[in-house]
């Protein structure tokens, strides 16, 4: 009562007050994250132009955004990028349904558990990559191969979230379902997947940062495109800078996928009482 | 009305939790089952509200069956457990999803008024204190109008204050909608103020082994004379019935009530 009470109370400003409070904390935190890193790039800059070092193995920021610029104006830059996330979204989509669909059988269903979990977390604990070379043998060095590894490797995680998350949750909240007579469809709907809803995003996210890890892999195997190729090509050819400019375009899809990812997710777990403000 | 016949309730593990309980609620009253814990009483709340099975003897509510949570049943859990996905009002239309939209609203806007929360209809459950959750929680029991209210010691979790304001709240709903109201609880001045009879339970296997007549008029007040008497006369039965001494207004276990 109290909270409320004083909230409302207090109107508008006090909402306005905390808003601007929390625009300036982030305002803060971001000069502050991106200190090091331009301070760092500033100062190798002037070593390499200053001719304190050559800057041939590590190239200096110009020399970087001016390959990622070319890369970019003669439009390969975007052909990698879209053979990559192209890869990452088919195999991403099929480690999710798989591993959706098997998890909610073993939540749901005692004998299903009992029978499918043990073999999953044996082969959960095998490396991804060691698939690699039976992969393709199974389907080849092209997209297929490629496509089963990023499921594979976002399918456990997801897995896991959906198993545990239906085990944990509450049994009193089921049985208010059961008191006011939901039918097993509605109880589901109606209890069940709002209750593992948050858990389910958190290990899609995983699953997804893993997608990006596994296409890198999967790309080393043996690829004509894909931002994994630019990073062998970059290594055979000697070309550091295009290496980096391969890397700096992963952290920022990897960062912008998430980034939708979370923000899709967030209208419907706005109810949440979390311990922290999200971002 | 509601009539429990003979009701024995054996868990799979071999605990024996009610033994040849029977009773019978008259509409619109309100009974008030004290007894230690672990005597059984939340068990039997529960049978009647569905959610287990009698393993002997039957439970009937205007001559119908019940062995599933029935629609003109409410209950009332010791927690408030709402839905912390919903809003107020969600969680208080819960169980009105079959109803056309305009009904479920006007229902739900009038339980909420009710309960004195209808400016909360919009907040998440987070944003509610602990008596302000349990009032939501009697508001969606109640939004389907049920004949018959169970409340399974819907007040022990809240401090003395707000215990006794719900406790006035309760009353208020009772006289305006006039449910069945059966209360299950270890507070003995909780019981002495609602209840027009206390049905006093002793524990392994659990039985009734008292009931107490209080048809005080009401409204009663907490620190009179007549309450002071009733809760007098509710713990000496629960004293007797913990020591397992005959007399006074003691029952023969299986003497139906």
């Amino acid at each position: 009562m109290t909270t409320f009470d004083q909230v409302s109370a207090a109107g508008e400003p006090a909402f306005q007050r905390q808003a601007e409070r929390i625009n300036r904390g982030m305002s803060r935190r971001f000069i502050l994250g991106l200190l090091v890193p331009v301070v760092l790039a500033i100062a190798w800059e002037a070593a390499v132009s200053l001719g304190i070092a050559s800057g041939r193995l590590m190239p200096p920021p110009t020399r970087l955004f001016g390959t990622l610029w070319d890369l970019a104006a003669t439009g390969e830059l975007f052909r990698h990028i879209g053979a990559t996330t192209a890869r990452v979204a088919v195999g991403f989509a099929l480690g999710v349904v798989a591993a959706t669909l098997v998890g909610a059988l073993a939540g749901a269903s005692r004998l299903s558990r009992e029978l499918l979990d043990p073999t999953l977390q044996g082969l959960r604990a095998v490396p991804s990559i060691a698939w690699v070379p039976l992969f393709i043998l199974w389907f080849g060095i092209f997209e297929q191969s490629k496509i089963m590894l990023i499921a594979v490797g976002c399918f456990f995680p997801v897995y896991l979230g959906v198993l545990g998350a239906i085990l944990s949750v509450d049994r009193k909240i089921v049985e208010v379902g059961r008191s006011f007579r939901l039918s097993p469809v509605a109880l589901v709907r109606r209890i069940l997947l709002p209750a593992i809803l948050p858990t389910y995003v958190v290990s899609l996210r995983t699953g997804l940062g893993l997608g990006w890890m596994f296409v890198v892999a999967a790309e080393f195997m043996g690829a004509s495109e894909g931002l994994g190729y630019l990073l062998v090509d970059g290594q055979q050819l000697g070309k550091p800078a295009q290496i980096l400019a391969a890397i700096l375009t992963f952290a920022l899809l990897g960062k912008l996928t998430d980034g939708l990812l979370a923000a899709a997710a967030a209208p419907f777990l706005k109810w949440q009482d979390a311990f922290a403000p999200r971002n | 009305m509601l009539n429990v016949e003979s009701v024995d309730k054996i868990y799979p593990n071999g605990a024996h939790a009610l033994a040849g309980v029977s009773l019978a609620l008259a509409a619109g009253e309100i009974v008030a089952v004290v007894g230690g814990s672990g005597c059984g009483k939340s068990t039997l709340l529960r049978l009647i509200a569905g959610l287990d099975r009698a393993t002997q003897g039957r439970i009937r509510l205007d001559g119908e069956f019940i062995d599933a949570p029935h629609a003109a049943v409410g209950l009332v859990f010791q927690e408030p457990r709402l839905l912390p996905w919903l809003t107020v009002a969600q969680n208080v239309g819960f169980g009105l999803a079959d109803r056309p939209r305009a009904e479920r609203q006007r229902l739900v806007a009038e339980v909420l008024e009710r309960v004195g929360l209808a400016d909360y209809a919009q907040c998440w459950p987070r944003e509610l204190s602990g008596g302000q959750a349990q009032r939501v929680a009697i508001a969606r029991a109640l939004a389907p109008r049920p004949k018959v209210l169970l409340l399974d010691e819907p007040f022990s979790a809240l401090d003395a204050f707000t215990r006794a304001s719900l406790q006035e709240h309760v009353l208020d709903l009772w006289a305006a909608l006039r449910p069945t109201l059966l209360l299950v609880t270890h507070d003995v001045e909780e019981a002495a103020f609602l209840a027009d009879r206390v049905l006093v339970m002793r524990p392994r296997p659990g039985r009734f082994s008292a009931a107490i007549e209080l048809r005080l008029p009401r409204p009663r007040d907490r620190y009179g004379a007549s309450v002071e008497a009733s809760k007098r006369r509710i713990l000496n039965a629960l004293d007797r019935s913990l020591r397992a001494v005959p007399g006074g207004e003691e029952l023969a276990p299986a003497a139906a009530i």
